[in-house]
């Protein structure tokens, strides 16, 4: 039994954790990509820098010596996601908007939000330094153990990271009755179809392109909060996770953020699954197998744990390249 | 005063000149039909009236307003309602929220215009929750004139609307026309059965390299010898 508690714990708990993470910031990606037509690849540092938003309103906040039942830093994460998504709209509007009214094409923006990306690393090391730094200034992290039946140990669930599921479950209620309910959400996916009719209809692209950065933006800081809360706040953080990202939003079909969910949480499991040592759930019944257990059976080494969702993404692109939800081809 | 006026038009995409001096005014209420060869103008006078391409020269007045070189977001707040020949619905949008999106520019309560629209294109209410991308063409053409209709338009521009449908489905779209049409909706269209079309118009226009040819009643064009030779195929 304690085999299958680790395995809940190494496997399916880190999945979910890094399946939402994937899936908050795909949703981003995949709606930009939808309603701007560009690959926003400076995604992945709006992520940092709403995670050092959070940071400054988390010291902040301890600063003044108040204390909460629940983390501060999710706490602060609130004002920040609305923070970044000023800020993201901010970007917008000085680097991007400039391009997209001179009739640039989509190459053209994505070559603009490399430049981005590099711009904000930039400044967020030249503000913060290259240290890692610790979410949780007031209290160390509390842990949940949840007893197992039949096992002496426990299931092992941290506050951030029971934070994070239920925050990612909020969110996607939240953005499906956005998108079903809401004249702007229903907008939203009407621009994604067809941006030229939508035009002619009288849609109101510019509110549509500022509720996609809110939502992007917001997002992008939330995952970012979360991710540090989880490990550590590294400048270098999220930039290291935008390729699974980016995964997660093709594999999910481009342009479909349902998509980008289901994209995230595969991109996710296949990751933590495949770096996970098998042999500890083989070796309860190695007496029956006819081989050997070998002391190490991942299928792929920890360090490599970056091409699995390469690996996705070329199987998906060879036999479905609109990917899960039929989004648009690259 | 004519409700949309046209006057001596020039426009073209870039540098390049396509329209080259069109003329065309409708009263409320008629029904225009723009009729010549492929490529004498006639979707580009359709775009030329909201902004799709560069206006050089001439003039546009819509119910008493200059509405030269006005941008397509502005066009449903004029109650002009154009439907596309191609790509006219929202293919992943339910059909009733493409009507939705429709009426997106207004704030009152256009339940009524959703119940009319229903009650004009009746295939449409069983498939109301479907995504409008799965219906047949016939039915994305309902869709795309529902849209249209939502704004309760002054002024509908149609752009071939039959292109691409079986006859039998063509006969129906103009009877669609003229139901619209009754309404007291003007009506602007271009046409590439211009036989059919012409006899439904009470104005038509013969466009041929980018300016009127002949510019009658659509029963005048249609008796008139020297436009049935060159224009209506005999």
């Amino acid at each position: 039994m304690n085999e299958i508690v680790f395995f809940l714990n190494k496997g399916i708990t880190s999945g979910l954790i890094i399946g939402s993470i994937y899936a908050l910031g795909a949703i981003g990606v995949t709606l930009i990509f939808g309603i701007l037509r560009f690959a926003h690849f400076a995604h992945g540092d709006m992520m940092t820098l709403g995670a050092f938003v959070t940071l400054i309103l988390t010291a902040a906040l301890a600063a003044l010596g108040i204390t909460l039942p629940v983390p501060l830093a999710f706490i602060a994460m609130f004002p920040a996601m609305a923070i970044t998504a000023v800020m993201a709209i901010g970007l917008d509007k000085v680097f991007y908007k400039p391009l997209r009214q001179a009739g640039a094409r989509p190459v053209v923006l994505v070559m603009a939000s490399v430049g981005v990306t590099l711009m904000l690393q930039g400044v967020i090391r030249l503000f913060a330094g290259v240290r890692s730094r610790d979410m949780f200034i007031e209290a160390p992290k509390e842990i949940f153990r949840i007893p197992f039946p039949g096992a002496t140990r426990p299931l092992i669930v941290t506050e951030p990271q029971a934070l994070l599921i239920v925050f990612t479950i909020v969110a996607v209620v939240v953005l499906h009755w956005f998108l079903t309910r809401s004249r702007l959400g229903k907008a939203m996916r009407a621009v994604s179809d067809n941006p030229e009719l939508a035009r002619i209809t009288g849609i109101n692209t510019n509110h549509v392109v500022w509720a996609t950065w809110i939502i992007g933006g917001a997002l992008a800081c939330a995952a970012g909060t979360m991710l540090s809360m989880d490990v550590t706040l590294k400048p270098d953080l999220s930039f290291n996770i935008l390729l699974p990202i980016f995964a997660a939003t093709i594999v999910g079909g481009i342009g479909q953020p349902y998509g980008a969910i289901a994209g995230g949480f595969l991109v996710g499991f296949c990751e933590t699954l495949a770096v996970f040592n098998w042999a500890i759930l083989l070796r309860p019944i190695k007496d029956q197998l006819w081989f050997e257990v070998p002391r190490n059976l991942a299928l792929v080494p920890t360090e490599y744990k970056l091409m699995v969702p390469f690996l996705i993404l070329i199987i998906v692109l060879i036999y479905r390249p609109t990917g899960i939800f039929k989004g648009r081809v690259l | 005063m004519s409700l949309l006026d046209i006057k001596d038009l020039h426009a073209g995409y870039g540098v390049m000149s396509i329209l080259k001096g069109v003329n065309m005014s409708l009263e409320a209420g008629e029904i225009g039909v723009i009729v010549g060869p492929n490529g004498a103008g006639k979707s580009t006078t359709l775009k030329a009236i909201f902004g799709m391409l560069n206006i050089t020269e001439g003039s546009i007045s819509f119910d008493g307003a200059d509405i030269t070189g006005i941008r397509s977001e502005q066009l449903a707040e004029h109650r002009i309602a154009f439907v596309p020949q191609e790509h006219n619905v929202f293919p992943t949008l339910t059909v009733h929220e493409n009507l939705e999106m429709g009426a997106y520019v207004r704030r009152d309560d256009f339940s009524s215009v959703m119940d009319h629209v229903y009650d004009i294109f009746p295939p449409l209410q069983d498939k109301r929750n479907q995504p409008a991308g799965e219906l047949s063409g016939g039915q994305r053409q309902m869709v795309a004139f529902g849209r249209a209709l939502m704004i309760e338009p002054k002024l509908i521009l149609l752009d071939e609307p039959t292109a691409g449908l079986s006859p039998m489905f063509m006969s129906q779209i103009f009877d669609r026309v003229i139901a619209i049409n009754r309404t007291g909706v003007t009506v602007a269209m271009v046409e590439q059965n211009a036989k059919q079309a012409l006899a439904i118009a009470h104005k038509g226009f013969v466009l041929a390299g980018g300016r009127n040819s002949y510019t009658d009643t659509g029963q005048n064009l249609l008796n008139n010898p020297e436009v049935a030779a060159s224009f209506l195929g005999g």
